[in-house]
């Protein structure tokens, strides 16, 4: 990710915008929009989502921007909380892949077999295509919200872990471990008080960045019909029932969900990043 | 000294992926057992109410359902070595059939989605690269973080509602019109039902090579050698073809062929939305139904796939670069 083109304005034509002021406004911004669209799909209540066959079929307009479904069912209210639901089962993913992440790092740092045993874990993990593996683990716990938050928690730690694993090797060789041990410091304190602070950093941002993976990938679970279940708005429920109405020419039944979707995503990523950039400078910029 | 070493290597290959295999067989054959989904339930189906008591153990006794799990797994691996995957509950066919009948529909969407992507990728990245900074550069870069976060079946879906349904160019979904005899089918007919999937498949493909190949280009721009050969006069194309090419084909290359876990995932996602008879549809209707052989078999199948694209993106290094043809020498 390339810093300043991206946002636009070049830093030196504008000194009191310079890039860390950028940064920091992208980033309030992007967490500004994100809790909008989260709240607003707690504060809508179930009525709007009953049945109203009079307004079926309505394509978008100003008393339904996004159209309605064939039971009169607002797209917008539907759409809104089913990216609260999506960003609730990602938070969920994300900090249970997080933590299995650090707990395999850290493991690692302990012996020389051990670290083989995580390493190839890791290989054996993404040796499966990414869907595949959902959907095994979804089949086996026979999906739902448990199989759904189990297969994505389980399925996206590998890439994360060998980052942090990279950074606790790193770390492992510095004097002041050493130093540590010597003292007579428990590998359990040292993991704590020297390994922890240390990959904090990288442990934020790849939070944040685990959202766009995870939010994607429930949706597209739950598209094929081994996540969320049928009552519950989930954009890949929407996306997948208007499959059989396609046809019939109602494109904003799909249109405006998925493209809600991708805005989420894209902000996830861009906070994700902006936030790297600013803690983490030196890579974040590159 | 040199045969030795490639023996060795392939040697080294094979072992690991017989125990990757073996492994992901352990694994994917403790999760199904453990699915709550009842075999004998899926296997019967709606008749299930007019078995009797006796003739369900009779089932259960002849499939060993009795028996421990260790010894059933090993009956499993045990006919999978002889070559027998099993037979497929839903398609009422030896799963490896099914899946060579499967994959090859596949393999036509895949690959031409491989290519494209590849291709068209690689020339993003590059007028991205050489533009760095410009507003084609931005445009482009935008365009791939925008691909990057949407979901493939979404895309399926918009390309369905524009090409299908608006301009009527192309069918709705299937791999062959519906109510025509397979012998029937004309090449035209096939291509015609390719092209959107493939063209899905191919959009999404598109970001991930392109932004690599922009910030290996950027990488290579930014060396002392181009500056030399800037500084004796070169630029545009020329110094493109003379200097850069070489250094960003290969990663280019080896990244595609690393991808093949994101294409099959991709293939699963496109096939469903376009109800494209291939092998990503058999494992969600596989899954759906409680076709544990058929999954496990795909399962299996794919994890080969995965490997054998790593693999070449390994070789393709070995091969191509000669300096680490030297080193591997």
């Amino acid at each position: 990710m390339s810093g300043q083109e991206m946002i636009g304005a070049n830093p030196s034509v504008n000194s009191k915008w310079n890039l860390r002021r950028q940064t920091l406004a992208i980033i309030v911004i992007s967490v500004l929009l994100l809790a909008a669209m989260t709240v607003s799909g707690f504060l809508i209540e179930n009525e709007k989502l009953s049945v109203n066959l009079e307004a079926r079929n309505s394509s978008p307009s100003l008393d339904h921007l996004f159209g309605t479904d064939w039971l009169g069912r607002d797209m917008l209210a539907r759409t809104l909380k089913g990216l609260t639901l999506s960003f609730g089962v990602g938070l969920l993913t994300a900090f249970l892949s997080t933590i299995i992440a650090l707990f395999l790092s850290l493991l690692s740092s302990w012996n020389k077999k051990i670290d083989h045993g995580v390493t190839w874990l890791i290989d054996l993990f993404i040796s499966m295509p990414h869907v595949v593996t959902l959907l095994l683990i979804s089949f086996a716990i026979g999906g739902g919200f448990k199989g759904v938050v189990t297969g994505i928690a389980l399925t996206h730690w590998p890439s994360l872990t060998r980052l942090l694993r990279a950074e606790v090797m790193k770390v492992k060789t510095e004097q002041y471990i050493g130093v540590s041990r010597q003292l007579g410091k428990s590998r359990w304190w040292i993991a704590c008080n020297h390994y922890l602070p240390h990959l904090m950093p990288q442990i934020m941002v790849g939070f944040i960045l685990l959202f766009p993976h995870t939010i994607l990938h429930e949706a597209a679970i739950t598209f094929l019909g081994f996540g969320l279940s049928p009552e519950q708005p989930a954009i890949g429920i929407i996306l997948s029932e208007s499959m059989r109405y396609l046809s019939t020419g109602m494109w904003w039944l799909a249109f405006f969900p998925g493209l809600s979707l991708v805005i989420m995503v894209g902000i996830f990523d861009l906070l994700g990043n902006s936030i790297r950039k600013l803690i983490d400078p030196f890579h974040g910029q590159r | 000294m040199r045969t030795k070493r490639i023996s060795l290597y392939i040697l080294s290959q094979a072992a690991k992926l017989l125990t990757l295999l073996i492994a992901i067989s352990i694994l994917s054959f403790m999760l199904v057992s453990y699915s709550p989904i009842d075999p004998i339930r899926a296997y019967i189906g709606g008749d299930m109410l007019r078995v009797s008591p006796e003739q369900r153990a009779n089932i259960e006794e002849y499939w060993g359902l009795n028996e421990p799990r260790v010894s059933q797994y090993l009956n499993w691996a045990n006919s999978i070595l002889h070559g027998d995957l099993g037979t497929s509950l839903l398609y009422r066919s030896p799963v490896a059939q099914v899946i060579a009948e499967r994959f090859v529909a596949s393999l036509a969407l895949m690959a031409i989605a491989w290519l494209l992507s590849g291709i068209f990728g690689f020339i993003l990245g590059i007028i991205a690269g050489m533009k760095k900074g410009t507003w084609i550069d931005r445009l482009i870069k935008g365009y791939c973080y925008v691909l990057s976060a949407t979901p493939t079946f979404w895309l399926g879906l918009v390309v369905v509602i524009v090409f299908s349904v608006w301009l009527g160019w192309f069918p709705i979904g299937l791999g062959t019109p519906a109510g025509i005899l397979e012998q029937d089918v004309s090449l035209t007919d096939y291509l015609r039902h390719l092209f959107l999937p493939a063209l899905t498949l191919s959009i999404i493909g598109v970001a991930n090579i392109a932004l690599h190949t922009r910030t290996k280009l950027v990488e290579t721009l930014n060396s002392e050698f181009i500056w030399f050969a800037k500084a004796k006069g070169e630029k545009g194309l020329k110094l493109l073809w003379r200097h850069g090419l070489r250094n960003i084909s290969l990663p280019a290359i080896s990244l595609q062929f690393a991808s093949f876990g994101e294409l099959f995932g991709g293939a699963v996602l496109t096939e469903q939305v376009f109800s494209y008879p291939g092998l990503g549809q058999a494992i969600v209707e596989a899954g759906l139904g409680g076709d544990v052989p058929l999954l496990l078999g795909i399962v299996l199948f794919s994890t080969i796939f995965v490997y054998v694209g790593n693999l070449m993106a390994d070789i393709l290094y070995k091969v191509i670069d000669p300096r680490i043809r030297k080193e591997w020498n």
